[in-house]
């Protein structure tokens, strides 16, 4: 049997609390496409930011054709032959993608005769890999799919033999996606090792030889891409343990209360929703499962009213918001649109400021007559608020920025819910937050869809998912599956409908 | 017509002196604000150049000792900078505006201790000045009508500083679109993560970038205290520097755009006082105020949009992140 291209014996890497790598034994045939698939949070990135040197394991080693190589850094690995290609591309704007690739790589202090010797090299590389770009073509002006491209060549460039891809398909349109998946064929055949890091399984049946399932920080399962199915790797990948709580589901659910018809979102970055349709109704939870990414954080925010529509509308409380009618988040609050954002400490709270200023943020036309607010007001909010939630330390006070990742979530989800709003978007509501906050905020969720509120849940735990929600929808690449009902779902149907295969009639 | 030729030329040719340290500040600022670093300090180094250069003159007698002083002193300055914000990557802004301060009091200290004239340095001779050049064909051509006055009063007959300013444009453009280090310098300045990626460090290109920046601010000090002007007066630098950062927004941190800013900016300077008490129709008298006013007039116009954005460096004043 030939030597691997890249061997890891034992890779384990921990942060802070959070065990990101655990005993990873894992070996890539020279000349294949490997893919490690797995949920978000799996610890597939870390695996590669520590093939490619950027993280030191804290044990374990690396041996790259057979030879055993310790204290990587990115430069040592581009010396042995790895290149990685970054979910979040580094290519300087302005430039072309000539100089881009050049660059750190002139030959000479003159550029002219460095840059016309790269021009031979390149088109050198490129055709021994069947790739083709326009050389003088300004990065910016590229689209998504021939950026990734330059930055494929740029390691090549470096002499790669073995690429790793982060998720690399993740701000890719479809036929790109394609493109890509061809290219890596292409590559395959001139004998190049490609590690592809993916939560898609279609690229894995596509593309791949031989896959490893990361689960946990663990490669749960190896398998020839040829003896597998798909069904069988969204089984491994989401695991097989099912919450069987279904005594909290005992919603009635009639009137809509928020309808979203063929919304569209296209921003800076590429198209980010296509084509959404979904009725939210009173008294129901409806979750939104899906590997973070794929349009869920900017669904939330049409919703929220802090980003606009390119396409479709979305009706709320008689009010009909569209491009060329957008709302604001004080207007969507004032519709009755309340909402715990994903990213508590940016968009939840102002930190430096305590728990009195931020339990009245976006509601300060209750605190006082005209622009003047009253103390007592704040701290009587505040007060309330942490009794209900038990915020500790229990002091209205404090600046929200000395708190615990879970009581920072308390203060944002308990004055959201203060007013008992009749609608409420969820981002990530327990992410990062211990365990009896996790059980508080859930009892909240369905105290609150008892009384008829209608919720949209948005996690990337589909735990959570299956054990809160009424119906489950799915988004992958910004495009809508679902929805199906909770109780005759599966969920490895789930996990399909994350990985973009079928699954589910549409709404 | 002749008439109006020569004070045409006049006019030009105060505005390249007015402009000169303008052009070198300018092109300082643009090598460093390309790599990254916000260099607010300009004003100061400018100051700090034109005094150590009237001082070192004053002591020595030697105009080139001076130079040499001025542009290690600026130089100096700039490390100290670097040091802030690349070293310890300090807020850019904040570290200049101390350099700035400490040059306005640090120049008049020093100046006191020295030479006892209340911060100003002892009147210099003009053999202690930049000679004026005279160059070549000046007088042959004298004779020959429109070329002639224009060789020998706008070209030739300037100091050695407003050549390098001048030849400073051609050379930084060179070396910031034509050279390796020009292209790491630009993706420092754009994208630091791209740079430290590719195995270059961004340090040492930012260092570079001020080092550079440094020498061009000390030779435009040396030409205010010992070429345009004869001696150090205290905050004779008066807003210089803030004016080349005006025209390197101006000129949209590209070299031959900075320069026509920069020019434009010094035929204001130079034609305010020929416009003091002209009358304009339906104006009346022109103030000499507001055409003072005017480069900064034209930058705030500039920068509020009115002929399309300012494209400033995209990392500019960001220490590079880490990756991964």
């Amino acid at each position: 049997m030939a030597v691997p291209a890249l061997r890891l014996r034992n890779i384990s890497k921990r942060f802070g609390t959070v065990q990101a790598a655990r005993g990873v034994d894992l070996d890539v045939m020279p000349g294949t496409v490997h893919g490690i698939i797995g949920e978000n949070g799996a610890g597939k990135s870390t695996l590669a930011s520590i093939i490619f040197g950027l993280h030191t394991p804290d044990s374990g080693t690396i041996e790259i054709d057979g030879a055993p190589v310790n204290n990587l850094r990115p430069v040592d690995a581009i010396g042995h032959g790895i290149g990685m290609v970054h979910q979040h591309f580094m290519l300087v704007p302005g430039f072309s993608a000539l100089e881009n690739i050049v660059l750190g790589l002139e030959a000479g202090f003159r550029l002219g005769p460095g840059l016309a010797r790269a021009r031979v090299r390149l088109a050198g590389v490129c055709r021994e890999h069947g790739l083709d770009i326009d050389p003088d073509a300004t990065v910016d002006d590229l689209p998504v799919g021939v950026r990734q491209r330059v930055e494929i060549l740029k390691a090549l460039y470096r002499g790669a033999r073995i690429l790793l891809l982060d998720e690399p398909t993740g701000a890719l349109a479809p036929h790109e996606t394609e493109q890509l998946l061809t290219l890596l064929d292409r590559m395959r055949a001139s004998g190049a090792t490609v590690v592809l890091i993916t939560h898609k399984l279609h690229e894995i049946m596509t593309v791949c030889d031989r896959v490893s399932v990361m689960r946990s920080g663990q490669l749960v399962a190896e398998r020839d891409v040829k003896d597998t199915s798909a069904d069988e790797l969204a089984t491994l990948m989401v695991g097989h343990d099912l919450p069987a709580d279904g005594e909290e589901k005992a919603a009635v659910k009639v009137r809509t209360v928020l309808e979203v018809s063929g919304l569209g979102v296209r921003d800076a970055g590429g198209v980010r929703l296509t084509d959404v349709s979904f009725s939210l109704r009173a008294g129901e939870i409806l979750g939104l499962a899906g590997v973070s990414g794929n349009g869920q954080s900017e669904l939330l925010e049409v919703l929220a009213g802090m980003r606009p529509v390119s396409a479709g509308n979305v009706s709320v409380g008689g009010r009909r918001i569209d491009h060329a009618h957008p709302a604001s988040p004080a207007e969507m609050r004032s519709l009755g649109v309340s909402h715990v954002p994903e990213d508590r400490q940016r968009q939840g709270l102002v930190l430096p400021f305590d728990i009195r200023e931020n339990a009245v943020l976006g509601r300060l036309e209750r605190c006082g007559p005209g622009t003047l607010v009253r103390p007592a007001v704040l701290q009587a909010r505040a007060e309330t608020m942490i009794g209900d939630f038990d915020i500790r330390p229990p002091v209205a006070d404090r600046p929200a920025g000395v708190l615990s990742g879970g009581n920072q979530q308390k203060v944002v989800v308990a004055r959201e819910t203060a007013e008992n709003p009749p609608i409420l978007l969820l981002g990530q509501p327990t992410r990062g937050v211990d365990i009896a906050t996790i059980a508080l905020i859930h009892s909240r969720i369905i105290e609150l869809r008892n009384r008829g509120c209608a919720l949209l849940l948005v996690s990337a735990d589909l735990d959570e998912i299956f054990a809160l929600s009424d119906r489950i929808v799915t988004l992958c690449s910004g495009r809508l599956a679902g929805p199906l009902e909770t109780r005759s779902a599966d969920r490895s149907v789930v996990g399909m409908m994350m990985a973009g295969l079928g699954g589910g009639a549409t709404a | 017509m002749a008439e109006t030729w020569i004070d045409l030329l006049r006019l030009l040719d105060g505005a390249l002196r007015l402009a000169t340290p303008l052009i070198l500040c300018a092109m300082a600022g643009l090598v460093s604000e390309r790599s990254g670093v916000i260099n607010i300090a300009l004003e100061g180094k400018l100051l700090t150049g034109a005094f150590t250069a009237a001082a070192a003159v004053t002591l020595t007698g030697s105009v080139a000792v001076g130079l040499a002083a001025a542009v290690c002193a600026a130089t100096m300055l700039s490390m100290v900078h670097g040091f802030a914000c690349i070293t310890h990557r300090g807020e850019q802004i904040i570290s200049g505006v101390a350099i700035n301060i400490v040059a306005a009091g640090l120049t008049v200290v020093a100046g006191n201790a020295l030479f006892r004239q209340g911060g100003h340095t002892p009147p210099l001779a003009s053999d202690d000045r930049f000679p004026a050049l005279t160059l070549p064909f000046a007088e042959t051509l004298a004779a020959v009508p429109v070329l002639g006055p224009f060789w020998g009063e706008l070209v030739s007959g300037h100091t050695l500083p407003v050549y390098l300013a001048l030849a400073s444009v051609p050379v930084v453009w060179w070396l910031i679109y034509r050279s390796r280090f020009g292209l790491r310098l630009r993706a420092a300045g754009e994208l630091p993560e791209a740079v430290e990626s590719a195995g270059v460090s961004v340090t040492v290109l930012r260092y570079r970038g001020l080092l550079i920046a440094g020498v061009l601010c000390g030779v435009a000090g040396a030409y205010l205290s010992t070429g345009h002007g004869g001696g150090f007066v205290r905050d004779m630098s008066a807003g210089k520097g803030f004016l080349a950062l005006a025209a390197l927004i101006f000129g949209r941190w590209k070299p031959w755009p900075v320069l026509f800013a920069c020019l434009l900016f010094g035929v204001l300077d130079a034609a305010a006082p020929r416009l003091h008490g002209l009358e304009v129709p339906l104006l009346g008298t022109v103030p000499v105020a507001l055409v003072s006013v005017l480069p900064y007039g034209l930058t705030v116009v500039l920068l509020a949009g009115f002929f399309g954005r300012a494209e400033a460096p995209g990392a500019l004043g960001r220490p590079p992140g880490r990756t991964g």
